[in-house]
């Protein structure tokens, strides 16, 4: 059992899915206290792997490696570092708990939960994987439940959103299939294991693909992929509408983990295996964090729309994560893992928030509200956390890692990380500035009898709270377990870099 | 290391006393639930008074214990947490002990009967934890972590009565002016993290003055004069003290910070956390080379002119007292720019005292305002409002007296400690002007431009603190009413205003020694000028310190008759009435109506900055969506599906056609050949027979 | 070589015969008796390459196992053989088409 640790988490889920897709559509707890069951126990499959894990070895460990088509050298192999950790404890932590914000599904629960737990171990899958064409099949299987759960049980233009959702991922996914199989023609065996690939960096950088630079290439074909996903501008335009119509429990997987896949398929395959590339496209990358920073934040000043605030806060904090891991320094690159890691929670505080006060009014509208602080004060209190982790309030984990990119970011794009410390004012405005239309002000009389958060919705947020006051308050613990890998992968783009002439 | 130990408690009780407030506060209200706040606070003033005590007893300026540990370790990128306590930091603790352990006092009367009443003893918890925290850090990460929290918590507090729309725009105000200082100290840090590798204040100015500055600069903004980059990173640094001490431009947060309780204003927004940004540049001082000493004495000289002249015209009394604050703030930050380090730091104490004494004591004005606006059922006229008080004295003799002695010292009496540290700065900037020739300012001529500030600012204090005295406790009462319905506010409000009132004199901060006109007292013996680290073109200390004892007696008269033509004018004007204020105010014309509206820097602000950044952002948005997605994203996705759609036409003309063409062609073939298939083995035999045989033929020949 | 010969002729007549017999007869036994005729000649071939060519034993063996198979197939083909006439009262291949369309 103790060998099989990461296939045991990453289908769990969908082995509960199974199990759902047996029982009667009619025994609604039943369907639902098996979701719990199956994120519960992938949730303590993570904290065993947690427990097994050594921090001090900074290299893939709980290998599982098998051949799967030898025929194509395609195999099976799982294996985790100090990059997927943080991400193999965070997906089954929000995933649980958008089980329960997703309760009060109206409609087909069954077929709800089932895709869940199908997209649950779609996303575990990708984090853990360490052949690329496994990789790949994990990024796809996410993609077909997600689709559904948005275009089933999502908002008014829900089929638009699932759509498009859809087309512009898949538009992705080709992209980075051709880049795929140009590295696994790259080398002679031919293969997908991500390990040999990134050993081969330097022999792949020196190939040529069409008359250019094989790298080069490969990471253009790459970095379409994975920037539908981040998403990087100006491939965002799907995030807002999807995580606007998507059900809260949705947006919460959709922001909270789905956007890190993008910058975990960047951090895992780009930039180890074409480390060249790389250097030769981070300033592009730290200008594209920029435009993320500033570009989302003053969307999401100008939003009436709760939602998509939140929705344009993402690309917001994603563009420190791109900013910091740009930078190729330790400082940079522990702080844009660690920033993956805190926007899952703190987002998904934030959207199930925005799912709490919408269940109740019906409407996101900011200007809509007034003064409802004084009806529900634990609700204003836990906003007020919320928001103010959001906008990087020390203290609350957010603070660090947006501290830590900027900080790594600096000695190498010096005048980039100036502009982007205007992030930080905007942040505080668009968050200060809803809460205070939503929160403060006299009373509008339509919420006279405004409910209070109720207990369930509460003990949703609450172990997202402790977990970013924790890191706030002491962030060493979750630094300590990947900055041993992160500052060897610094090491390789490095090194690599030196002898491409960088 | 016992000190560090004391000030870690110190740290600890009031987020204590934050977390109870929050969880249990609310069950607790009615049941004295607050005293469980006030105590934890007063067994930190009870440790500063030990440490202070200590201090005394040790009589070492450079007594100092520091302790730290790695809070987080990246290899080659780490952050320390640790403690600094040093001579400057037990006077700072004590100082937001005193005052914040007088507030909770104060604020048991003066907020009973609130809506969050729990809530608001938290905030001051949290708000009391985060200004330890600045004042015992020993590095500028710690220091800018507590910088953001005390902002939140001012945040808190001046939105305390958010139902009132301008006290929430007041906190979000505050909060986001705040931060965008908070971007330039941000800066510095990074700078201060890329080239010197650390934040601690030591290490860091070990390795300015060691050379490892000017190495670790590198290829830095192109390889920058390490001197130059040294100069930005303090004023960088310097601009969050811009932020959090309200100076020009940044300070217009602070009169509408007024929103808040008045207890608040006095804590936060008067005697503590203003005086943060001070405190912080006090901090950096020894890395402050002669350029940016320049730029911080010009910033503080023109907010102390500037906030003064506005003071003048307002008539609501926490208006008065919050650009007062403004202009005194700018005094202690002129005073560190002039190199006057000891007189800067010394003013932040006794300014703490004054000020937030007159905050109380006009608090305790606007509360028993309320309390008689409140009988008479008058829920129109503005309880802060001068205009409707006068000859309050009769009525409210200790607050009168109190008021008297703040009033004094800040207008720089002999006999009040305002008088010892303005003199102190007065003197600096003389000194300053006279003999000091690094740094931009003083290269450019501009020298005399302090003193100048200075002295009128000086001037202009006296007049509108004593048109501020007469307007509200002298002559006729304006309103007979209400007047009639005032009188003496409860113990709990008068006692903490009359220990401050006490603290407010000359003795206790200038023993051993009795002397009201300054002499050396222990607070100048324990603090002493900090030594710059610059490496080269360092400030001239030695200079300065004789031409600031030359500059004493001067500049001690200078500003006696200053003092005194202001407050004669206050009396000429408001007291004999033997001037016209309204007419003054006509032959100004549009100098007064500038002074009125703030010189209109709200105005600029909001329609130079806020409004068409706003705009931007909702074009920004609108482009988002409406264009880019549209067209562009939406675009080619339609662009698609017409093409789609012609190669749908397309296919089954040509593609379709072509297949079944090949259909048409084999049916018929099928057609013609299924009479060969008759389904008898021999016929099928023979076929093969006659395959053989012509195989055999076409091999034969 | 003249013994060999003279083998092949025996099994090419015997193959011819078959063949014809196959191919003209409609009486489903005949051409059975045919289909053994061409299978005998295959026998003869393979006893006759074995003895002169290559002096090994598997020829033989390969007769022994045609006959086998021809015993097996002609167990299998007078069943069916059965069956037709049980069907249509005669053997007549050529009334046997039901599958034709």
């Amino acid at each position: 059992m103790g060998a099989h640790l990461l296939t045991l988490v990453t289908f769990i889920p969908v082995l509960g899915g199974i199990i759902i897709a047996f029982i009667p559509r009619e025994k609604l707890d039943a369907i639902r206290w098996t979701a719990v069951a199956a994120t519960a126990l992938q949730l303590l499959v993570s904290f065993v792997i947690l427990g097994s894990y050594d921090r001090m070895n900074p290299d893939i460990q709980m290998v599982e490696h098998y051949s799967w088509i030898p025929a194509f050298n395609i195999e099976y192999f799982m294996g985790i570092d100090g990059l997927s950790l943080p991400m193999v404890l965070l997906t089954p932590f929000i995933s649980f708990l958008a089980i329960f914000s997703s309760w009060k599904i109206p409609k087909a629960q069954k077929g709800y939960f089932s895709l869940f737990l199908l997209l649950d171990t779609g996303m575990m899958g990708v984090f853990v994987s360490l052949d690329f064409f496994l990789f790949y099949i994990f990024w796809e299987v996410m993609l077909l439940p997600m689709y559904f759960l948005i275009g089933m049980w999502g908002g008014p233009k829900k089929e638009y959103a699932a759509i498009k959702f859809f087309l512009y991922t898949l538009f992705g996914s080709v992209l980075m299939l051709l880049g795929m199989l140009a590295l696994y023609f790259s080398l002679e065996p031919h293969t997908f294991n991500m390990i040999i690939l990134r050993d081969a960096a330097p022999e792949i950088g020196q190939k040529l693909l069409l008359g250019m630079n094989a790298a080069k290439v490969i990471f253009m074909l790459l970095f379409v992929g994975f920037a539908i996903k981040v998403p990087i501008f100006p491939f965002h335009t799907w995030l807002p509408l999807a995580h606007v119509e998507a059900p809260t429990a949705i947006s919460v997987i959709l922001a909270g983990i789905l956007l890190k896949m993008g910058t975990y398929g960047f951090l895992r395959i780009s930039w180890p295996v074409l480390p060249s590339a790389t250097l030769w496209f981070a300033l592009p990358m730290a200008i594209l964090g920029l435009i993320n920073i500033i570009y989302g934040a003053m969307a999401a000043l100008a939003q009436k729309d709760l939602k998509k605030m939140v929705a344009y806060s993402s690309i917001n904090h994603m563009g420190y994560v791109l900013l910091g891991m740009s930078a190729m320094t330790a400082a940079g690159m522990n702080g844009a893992v660690f920033q993956m890691f805190n926007h899952g929670t703190i987002t998904a505080m934030l959207f199930m928030l925005v799912g709490v006060v919408y269940d109740r009014a019906h409407h996101r509208d900011i200007d809509g509200f007034g003064g409802i602080a004084a009806k529900v004060p634990i609700y204003a209190g836990v906003v007020a956390l919320a928001w103010f982790a959001g906008l990087g309030l020390p203290g609350l984990s957010g603070f660090i890692s947006e501290a830590l990119c900027f900080i790594g970011a600096f000695p190498v794009f010096t005048w980039i990380t100036i502009f982007a410390t205007l992030g930080i004012v905007l942040n505080a405005a668009y968050f200060l500035w809803s809460y205070q239309r939503i929160f403060f002000g006299p009373l509008n009389p339509k919420y006279e009898n405004l409910e209070e958060i109720n207990k369930r919705e509460l003990w949703t947020l609450i172990p997202l709270a402790v977990v970013v006051i924790f890191l706030g308050i002491y962030p060493a613990p979750m630094l300590d377990l990947m900055s041993g890998t992160l500052n060897q992968l610094v090491d390789i783009v490095k090194t690599a870099g030196m002898m491409a002439g960088f | 290391m016992p000190m560090v130990n004391l000030s870690i408690i110190i740290l600890v009780l009031p987020l204590i006393s934050f977390v109870f407030q929050m969880f249990f506060g609310r069950r607790l209200e009615g049941k004295k639930g607050e005293w469980i706040s006030i105590s934890l606070v007063l067994v930190t003033l009870l440790l500063a008074i030990i440490m202070f005590a200590n201090m005394l007893f040790d009589y070492q300026p450079d007594f100092r214990q520091e302790a730290q540990f790695t809070w987080l370790n990246l290899g080659s990128f780490q952050l320390e947490m640790g403690i600094l306590v040093d001579n400057i930091t037990i006077i700072m603790l004590l100082v937001v002990a005193i005052i914040s352990g007088l507030v909770h006092i104060y604020s048991v009367e003066y907020m009973k009967d609130d809506v969050r009443y729990s809530r608001y003893f938290g905030f001051l918890g949290i708000f009391t934890f985060s200004m330890y925290g600045i004042t015992i850090a020993n590095n500028l990460f710690m220091i800018y972590c507590f910088w953001e929290l005390v902002g939140l918590s001012s945040y808190l507090l001046i939105g305390h009565w958010w139902e009132k729309k301008s006290a929430a725009d007041a906190g979000k105000k505050a909060f986001i002016v705040n931060r965008i200082g908070d971007i330039g100290m941000f800066m510095g840090l990074m700078i201060v993290a890329t080239v010197a590798g650390t934040f601690n204040y030591e290490l860091l100015f070990e390795r300015i003055g060691n050379g490892a500055w000017a190495a670790g600069v590198g290829g830095l903004f192109g390889g920058v004069d390490p001197n130059t980059l040294l100069t930005w990173a303090g004023v960088l640094i310097f601009m969050g003290a811009i932020g959090k001490s309200a100076q020009f431009p940044l300070h217009v947060w602070l009169p509408d910070a007024m929103e808040g309780p008045t207890p608040v204003s006095a804590l936060i927004h008067a005697a503590t956390m203003v005086a943060a940004g001070v405190y912080l540049t006090v901090r950096i001082f020894p890395m402050l080379t002669p350029n940016a000493m320049s730029f911080i004495a010009l910033i503080g000289g023109f907010t102390a002119f500037f906030a003064a002249t506005i003071a003048i015209t307002q008539n609501d009394i926490k208006k008065v007292l919050a650009y007062s604050t403004v202009s005194q703030l700018g005094y202690m930050i002129m005073a560190l720019g002039t190199g006057a380090y000891v007189a800067g730091f010394f003013h932040l104490v006794t300014h703490a005292m004054f000020k937030g004494l007159l905050f109380l004591a006009s608090g305790s004005v606007i509360h028993m305002m309320h309390h008689s606006l409140h009988k008479l059922g008058d829920h129109e006229t503005d309880a802060q409002d001068m205009r409707n008080m006068g000859g309050l004295r009769t009525k409210m003799p200790i607050t009168y007296t109190v008021f008297l002695i703040a009033s004094l010292s800040i207008s720089g009496i002999p006999l009040f400690s305002g008088f010892l540290s303005k003199d102190a700065i007065l003197a600096g900037t003389w000194a300053y002007a006279a003999h000091i020739h690094d740094g931009w300012l003083a290269q450019a001529h501009l020298g005399w431009l302090l003193p100048f500030f200075g002295f009128s600012a000086a001037l202009i204090t006296a007049f509108y603190m004593f048109r501020l005295m007469f307007m509200t406790f002298h002559g006729e009462p304006k309103n007979k009413a209400i007047f009639d319905n005032m009188h003496e506010a409860p113990r709990l409000i008068t006692v903490p205003i009359m220990v401050l009132g006490a603290l407010s004199t000359w003795i206790f901060f200038s023993l051993p020694s009795f002397n009201p006109l300054g002499g050396e007292g222990w607070f100048h013996h324990l603090v002493q000028q900090a030594k710059s680290v610059v490496p080269t073109g360092a400030f001239d200390a030695e200079t300065f310190a004789h031409g600031l004892h030359a500059a004493h007696y001067p500049a001690m008269y200078t500003s006696l008759i200053v003092a005194g033509l202001g407050i004669g004018l206050a009396v000429l004007i408001y007291l004999l009435r033997e001037i016209d204020p309204e007419k003054i105010a006509i032959r100004l014309g549009v100098l007064y109506r500038g002074s009125l509206n703030k010189w209109y820097m709200d105005e600029i602000y909001l329609h130079g900055i806020i409004r068409p950044f706003l705009k931007g952002c909702g074009a920004v948005a609108t482009f988002d969506m409406e264009i880019y997605d549209h067209y562009v994203i939406d675009g080619v996705g339609r662009r698609v599906k017409s093409l789609a759609t012609g190669t749908g036409v397309a296919d089954d003309l040509v593609v379709d056609g072509a297949v079944n063409l090949f259909g048409i062609i084999f049916q018929w073939l099928g057609w013609t050949l299924k009479f060969v298939q008759t389904g008898k083995i021999q016929n099928y035999l023979i076929y093969v027979l006659i395959g053989v045989l012509m195989v055999y033929l076409i091999n034969v020949f | 070589m003249h013994a060999l010969s003279s083998y092949l002729i025996l099994s090419a007549l015997l193959f011819s015969l078959g063949l014809y017999t196959v191919i003209t007869r409609k009486n489903a036994v005949a051409i059975l008796m045919g289909i053994e005729l061409i299978l005998n000649a295959a026998n003869v071939n393979f006893i006759a390459f074995s003895k002169f060519v290559t002096h090994h034993v598997e020829g033989h063996l390969m007769a022994v196992f045609i006959i086998m198979l021809a015993a097996a197939e002609a167990a299998v083909a007078l069943a069916i053989i059965l069956n037709l006439y049980n069907d249509h009262g005669n053997i007549n291949v050529d009334e046997a088409n039901a599958l034709k369309r």
